[in-house]
C-alpha cells in the first residue's frame, strides 16, 4: 500500500527517461516523414503523427495505471493473462481484418488493435513464471521441452497471420533460457545450424562442406594427441555435412519455385531494385545521403517524398538517418544500447527470480526487436516486418512496448519488498 | 540464489553481444553515411528534376523596323523512358496521332539516348494539340511538355538570308559543352552567323519530384535556379519591300540579285532564285521539307548571291578601265580602232564608228577598246617582265575585293577567282605566257570568277567614286531595350577617286545615249549609271549580267543582277536592275511597259 501512496518512490528514472526520449524521437521523427504542407500542424488527428500522439498519451495513462497496480497480480495473474492472449490470437485468425497481407488486426472504429503485439508481454510474463518454479532445471529436457511450448503456441499462432516478423521474436527467448541455466553448447548449436543453414543456401554446398573439411583437419592437427577428440571431431563433421547437404536438397527438390524465390530474396541473392530490394535500396540511400550532420528537421527528400516505403512503421530510422545524420542514428542506436544495459543490470539486481526472468525476457524482446530492425535498414539482414520499438507509428506496438517495460519497472520498483 | 550465482557471468556474454550489434551498426553508419558518396548521388537523382529554360531567340527586323522574324510557342512532348510504364499504347498513339510502329521507333530513340534523362518524343506539337494532350498527360508516366519557340515569319522572304534553325548534330554538341541534346541551333543564314547573339542564355528550374513523379516545389526555394536571358533582337540593312519585289521579279529564273547602300555597305536586298517559303523550314515539317528542297534539281537551298562564281563577262570593262587610268596607259582621251591589227584577236559584235574613246567604249561595251587598255597595261614597259606587271594588275583588281572573301557577318561566301600568276606558270610554262595569252581577262572572261556579292561591291566601289565600306547584312543588335549599331570597315582600292569620273560618265551614256546598251529602260526621273554583260557559258545558254547605280550623284543604290541562261545583258538583267532601282528609289512608280514582260519570263520551264 505504501506504493500506491508514492508510485514515484523507487522507480528507476533511466529507464523512465530513455523511453520518453525515444518516444519524442519516434513521433517527431513520424512527423517528417509523413509531413506535408497541407497538415503542418502536429497535432492534425487526420495525420499519423497526430494519431501518434494519442497513442503516447495513451500510453501514459497506461504506464500510470501499471506503476499503480499490485506487484504480485502479474505473477499471479501470468498465466490467465497467457491464455486470454492466446485466445486473441485464434479469434484474429477467424474475426480479424486483414492489412497488408497479414490477418492480424481486430478493428476497432478507426483505429486497428494487433494482438500478437501483446502477445509479447503475455508470453514473457507465462516464461517467467514458469522459469521461476520451484522444480524447473533446463538441463532436462522436460523443463526445456515445456518452455518452448510456452513459446511455440503464440509463435505458430502468429505465423498463421502470416506475420513472419513478429512470430520470429519468440525466437529470442534463447537468451531468457540461456540466462537461465540452458548449456551454453545448444545456443552454439543453435547459431551453427543458423550459419550452415544460410551458407547451404547462399553458396554451392560442396565449397561449404570443403570449407568444414580444411577447418576439421586444422582442428584434428590441434588436437592430435587426444584420440577422442579427434573421433567427435570427425563425427561433427560428417553430421554437419549431411545437414548441409540435406537443407540444400530440401531448398531445391522439396519447395515450389515462387518459395524458392521468396527465400533468395531474403538472403539477398535477387536483387531486383524494382521488387523487394526496393524498400532497402531506397532505405540505403536516405540514411546514406544524410551525411555526418544529415539534411536538417523535414529536409529529408527521400522521407518527404517517400520513397523509402513504410518509412513511419518500420523504416522509421530512415528518417532519423537522413535528417539527422551520423549524429541522430548513432545517438538513437546509443538509447538503445544504453536502454537494453541498463535493463540487465537491474535484471541482475532483482531478489525475486520471476522479476529477472521477465527482465532478461524484456531484454530479449526488445534487443531482437532493435537488431533486426535496424540491420533491415541498413541493408545488413532480409527485409522483416517488425517494429523499432517506442520509435515505430502504431498503437499495438507502442501500447504493448509500453506494458512491457513498465512491468518490468513496477517489479522493479518493488525488489525490495521481495523478501 | 546459489543458481543465480552459478549463471550471473552469462550477463556478460549478453551485454556482449549487444555492444557488438551497436558497434557493427556504428561501422555500418560509417560507412554508408561518411565514406560512401554514392548514396548522395542517388538522392538528388530520385528527387531532383533539371528543367531548362528555353529563352526565346531574338526577333529581326528590316532596315525599316519592319519584322521580319519572331517566335511563336510550341510544345515538345518530352519522354523519360524509365519512368513509362504500364501505358496504354493504343489510346496514347491515338492521343499524339502517331502509328504504334512510329510509338516502337521513338522509344527506341530515347532509350538508345537515355533511360533516366529526358529527350524530345515527338516535336513541336501546334498550340490547339497542347491543350489537348496536357489534358490526358497524367495518364501516362514519363511523359511531359517542354515549352519552346518556333520561329514564324510574317512574310515569306529572304529565306537564304535569314536561314533557318534545328535540332544540334551530335558534333556540335562535342564543340560546344553549351548545347545538350534536343537543343536548337541555327544552322544557316543570319541564325547561324549570329547564333551566340540571338540564342540568349538558357535557364535552368531545379524541381523535386515524390517518389510518383509530381512536381513538389523548387529545390532550395530556387537558389540553384537561373532564368533564361532572352535572346538579343537583330536590325538588319535589308529592305524587306525590296527584297521582296526582287524575289518576285526572279520567279520562274535562275539567278541572283544584290543591291547594296554605297555609302554604307548595307546590303539592302540580297535575292538568290530559285528560293524557298523560310515558313516550309519550320516546326515538324522541317526535315519533311528540307529533303524535298535538299534533293530539288534547281538547287534552291543554294544562295547564288553568295556561293555562286560567274565569269564577270564585259562588267568587268569597268575594271579595266579604271586600271588602265590608275597605270596611266589610257586616258579618257584614248581612242582604239575597232577594226585592223590592233582588233584583231578579238572583235567587235557591234555596228557602230569607230574609233571610240573611253566613255563611247563604255556605253557601247566594245570588245577590242578594252582588249588594247588590257595589253597596255601588261604590256607596260614599267615592268621588267609579264608577270610582275600581271602581279601589279592583279593587286589593282584585287583591291575591288576580287578574288578574295569579305569576311563579313554571312556564314558562307566564296571567294571568286583573280588567277595567281604561278597558275599560268603552271600552265603555260614560266614566262611563256603573254598579255596575247591571257587576253580572256580584258573582257572578263577566262579564268576570272565573281560572285553577284563581289560584282554588286565593285558597282558601290564606282558609285563612291574609289572606296566601299565591308557590305554586311545587320545594321544594329537590340541588347535589353537599347540598340548597339555595328560599324564596319571602310576600304580604299588603290585606284585614285578622279579616275571613276570618265567611267561614270560611260556608265550613265549607257542608259541615256543612242547606243547604250540599256538605253531602252531609262527613266527620267533618276540618273542611272549602268553596265551590261553577256556571259558565255559552255553548259548552255548566255548569262545575262547588269550592274547599276543611282542616282549618278549621291548614290542610294548599287546593284548587280545576273540571271543565267537568259542571253544578253541588255534582255533581262538589266531592266530587272532598273526595276530594282525605281523601287527603292521611289517606293511607288509608273509600272514600265518591261515590268509585266518579266514577270512572265519564265526561264526554267518555258512553255
Amino acid at each position: 500500500m505504501k506504493s500506491r501512496t508514492n508510485i514515484g518512490k523507487n522507480i528507476d528514472w533511466w529507464l523512465v527517461t530513455i523511453y520518453l526520449a525515444m518516444v519524442l524521437i519516434g513521433w517527431i521523427s513520424i512527423y517528417a516523414a509523413v509531413y506535408d504542407e497541407d497538415h503542418k500542424s502536429i497535432l492534425d488527428l487526420s495525420q499519423n503523427y497526430g494519431k501518434q500522439l494519442v497513442w503516447i498519451i495513451t500510453s501514459f495513462v497506461l504506464a500510470m495505471m501499471i506503476l499503480l497496480t499490485d506487484t504480485k497480480f502479474f505473477s499471479a495473474f501470468a498465466f490467465p493473462i497467457y491464455i486470454l492472449m492466446l485466445f486473441m490470437l485464434v479469434a484474429v485468425l477467424i474475426f480479424g481484418k486483414e492489412i497488408g497481407g497479414s490477418r492480424s488486426w481486430f478493428p476497432i472504429g478507426q483505429f486497428s488493435l494487433q494482438p500478437s503485439e501483446f502477445a509479447k508481454f503475455a508470453t514473457n510474463l507465462a516464461v517467467a513464471k514458469y522459469l521461476s518454479s520451484l522444480n524447473m532445471d533446463l538441463k532436462k529436457l522436460k523443463s526445456v521441452l515445456r518452455s518452448a511450448l510456452i513459446l511455440v503456441i503464440p509463435s505458430l499462432l502468429i505465423f498463421l497471420q502470416n506475420d513472419t516478423g513478429s512470430a520470429l521474436v519468440y525466437s529470442s527467448f534463447i537468451f531468457v533460457l540461456y540466462r537461465e541455466g540452458l548449456p551454453g553448447e545448444v545456443l552454439i548449436i543453435i547459431f551453427v545450424s543458423i550459419v550452415l543453414f544460410i551458407l547451404a543456401l547462399l553458396v554451392k554446398p560442396v565449397w561449404v562442406i570443403a570449407g568444414l573439411v580444411l577447418l576439421t583437419v586444422v582442428l584434428v592437427y590441434l588436437s592430435r594427441r587426444n584420440i577422442r577428440n579427434m573421433a567427435i571431431l570427425v563425427l561433427i563433421l560428417i553430421i554437419s555435412s549431411a545437414y548441409v547437404e540435406g537443407v540444400s536438397y530440401g531448398f531445391r527438390h522439396l519447395l515450389e519455385p515462387h518459395q524458392q524465390s521468396r527465400i533468395n530474396v531474403l538472403l539477398g541473392k535477387d536483387t531486383n531494385l524494382q521488387g523487394a530490394g526496393y524498400n532497402v535500396h531506397q532505405s540505403l540511400i536516405a540514411i546514406g545521403s544524410g551525411g555526418f550532420t544529415g539534411k536538417g528537421f523535414l529536409n529529408g527528400t527521400q522521407t518527404k517524398f517517400n520513397f523509402v516505403p513504410a518509412q513511419s512503421t518500420d523504416f522509421i530510422f530512415c528518417t532519423v538517418g537522413e535528417e539527422w545524420g551520423f549524429i541522430g542514428s548513432i545517438a538513437v542506436i546509443s538509447l538503445f544500447v544504453a536502454l537494453l544495459i541498463r535493463l540487465i543490470i537491474l535484471s541482475e539486481r532483482q531478489r525475486s527470480q520471476f522479476s529477472r526472468i521477465y527482465g532478461y525476457g524484456v531484454v530479449s524482446i526488445l534487443f531482437f526487436h532493435f537488431m533486426v530492425n535496424i540491420a533491415m535498414t541498413l541493408g545488413l539482414f532480409p527485409v522483416i516486418g517488425i517494429p523499432l520499438p517506442f520509435l515505430s507509428y502504431g498503437g499495438s506496438s507502442l501500447w504493448a512496448f509500453t506494458i512491457l517495460l513498465f512491468i518490468f519497472i513496477k517489479l522493479d520498483s518493488y525488489r525490495l519488498n521481495v523478501l | 540464489m546459489i543458481r543465480k550465482k552459478a549463471y550471473e557471468n552469462r550477463k556478460v556474454v549478453m551485454i556482449g553481444i549487444i555492444i557488438l550489434t551497436g558497434m557493427v551498426f556504428t561501422i555500418r553508419l560509417f560507412y554508408i553515411q561518411l565514406i560512401n558518396d554514392k548514396y548522395l548521388l542517388s538522392a538528388a537523382n530520385n528527387v531532383l528534376r533539371y528543367m531548362t529554360q528555353y529563352p526565346a531567340r531574338g526577333m529581326v527586323f528590316d532596315r525599316n523596323r519592319k519584322l521580319m522574324v519572331y517566335n511563336e510557342t510550341a510544345y515538345d512532348l518530352m519522354v523519360t523512358p524509365r519512368l513509362v510504364h504500364k501505358i496504354d499504347t493504343l489510346e496514347f498513339c491515338h492521343l499524339i496521332g502517331i502509328t504504334r510502329d512510329e510509338f516502337k521507333k521513338k522509344m527506341i530513340r530515347a532509350r538508345n539516348y537515355s533511360s533516366y534523362r529526358a529527350s524530345v518524343f515527338e516535336e513541336q506539337i501546334s498550340k490547339e494539340n497542347y491543350g489537348y494532350i496536357e489534358e490526358k498527360l497524367f495518364k501516362f508516366p514519363g511523359f511531359y511538355v517542354q515549352q519552346r519557340t518556333l520561329r514564324k515569319y510574317p512574310s515569306p522572304i529572304a529565306g537564304h538570308i535569314l536561314g533557318y534553325i534545328g535540332e544540334v548534330s551530335p558534333p556540335e554538341i562535342e564543340a560546344n559543352p553549351y548545347y545538350k541534346q534536343g537543343d536548337y541551333i541555327g544552322k544557316s543564314g543570319l541564325e547561324k552567323s549570329y547564333e551566340e547573339v540571338i540564342r540568349g542564355k538558357k535557364g535552368l528550374k531545379i524541381k523535386m519530384v515524390d517518389v510518383f513523379n509530381r512536381e513538389k516545389g523548387n529545390y532550395m526555394e530556387g537558389k540553384y535556379d537561373t532564368v533564361a536571358i532572352p535572346g538579343n533582337d537583330l536590325y538588319i540593312t535589308i529592305d524587306a519591300e525590296l527584297q521582296a519585289y526582287g524575289e518576285l521579279l526572279m520567279q520562274n529564273k535562275r539567278g541572283s540579285i544584290v543591291a547594296i547602300e554605297p555609302s554604307t555597305g548595307e546590303i539592302l536586298a540580297m535575292i538568290s532564285s530559285p528560293t524557298y517559303d523560310p515558313n516550309l523550314l519550320i516546326g515538324r515539317v522541317r526535315s519533311k521539307n528540307y529533303n524535298m528542297l535538299s534533293t530539288d534539281t534547281l538547287k534552291p537551298l543554294f544562295n547564288r548571291a553568295l556561293l555562286a562564281q560567274y565569269p564577270p563577262g564585259s562588267t568587268f570593262k569597268l575594271v579595266d578601265a579604271l586600271v588602265g587610268l590608275q597605270e596611266e596607259v589610257l586616258t579618257p582621251e584614248t581612242r582604239y580602232s575597232c577594226g585592223g591589227v590592233g582588233a584583231t584577236p578579238i572583235k567587235c559584235s557591234h555596228n557602230h564608228y569607230s574609233p571610240l574613246s573611253l566613255v563611247e567604249a563604255i556605253e557601247q561595251s566594245c570588245n577590242p577598246y578594252f582588249w588594247n587598255v588590257f595589253r597596255t597595261i601588261i604590256d607596260n614597259r614599267k615592268y621588267r617582265s609579264t608577270t610582275e606587271s600581271y602581279i601589279n594588275w592583279r593587286e589593282l583588281v584585287m583591291s575591288f575585293n576580287l578574288g578574295k572573301t569579305f569576311n563579313t557577318d554571312m556564314p558562307v561566301e566564296k571567294s571568286g577567282n583573280v588567277p595567281d600568276p604561278a597558275y599560268y606558270d603552271k600552265y603555260f610554262g614560266k614566262n611563256s605566257w603573254r598579255s596575247m595569252t591571257i587576253r580572256s581577262l580584258s573582257i572578263g572572261q577566262g579564268e576570272l570568277l565573281v560572285t553577284p556579292l563581289q560584282l554588286a561591291n565593285v558597282t558601290a566601289i564606282i558609285a563612291n567614286r574609289g572606296f566601299y565600306y565591308v557590305p554586311h547584312l545587320v545594321r544594329a543588335i537590340g541588347i535589353e531595350g537599347r540598340i548597339e549599331v555595328k560599324n564596319w570597315e571602310r576600304k580604299n582600292t588603290r585606284v585614285s577617286s578622279k579616275f571613276f569620273y570618265p567611267v561614270i560618265d560611260g556608265m550613265s551614256r549607257v542608259f541615256d545615249a543612242g547606243h547604250g546598251t540599256a538605253r531602252y529602260y531609262r527613266n527620267d526621273s533618276i540618273q542611272m549609271c549602268g553596265k551590261t554583260g553577256t556571259v558565255q557559258n559552255p553548259h548552255g545558254k548566255d548569262h545575262s549580267i547588269f550592274l547599276a547605280f543611282a542616282p549618278k550623284d549621291n548614290p542610294k543604290i548599287a546593284i548587280s543582277v545576273i540571271v543565267e541562261n537568259a542571253g544578253f545583258g541588255s534582255t533581262y538583267a538589266a531592266p530587272i536592275a532598273t526595276l530594282m532601282i525605281n523601287k527603292y528609289i521611289l517606293r511607288e512608280f509608273e509600272k514600265p511597259w518591261f515590268e509585266e514582260k518579266i514577270l512572265n519570263t519564265n526561264l526554267i520551264s518555258p512553255n
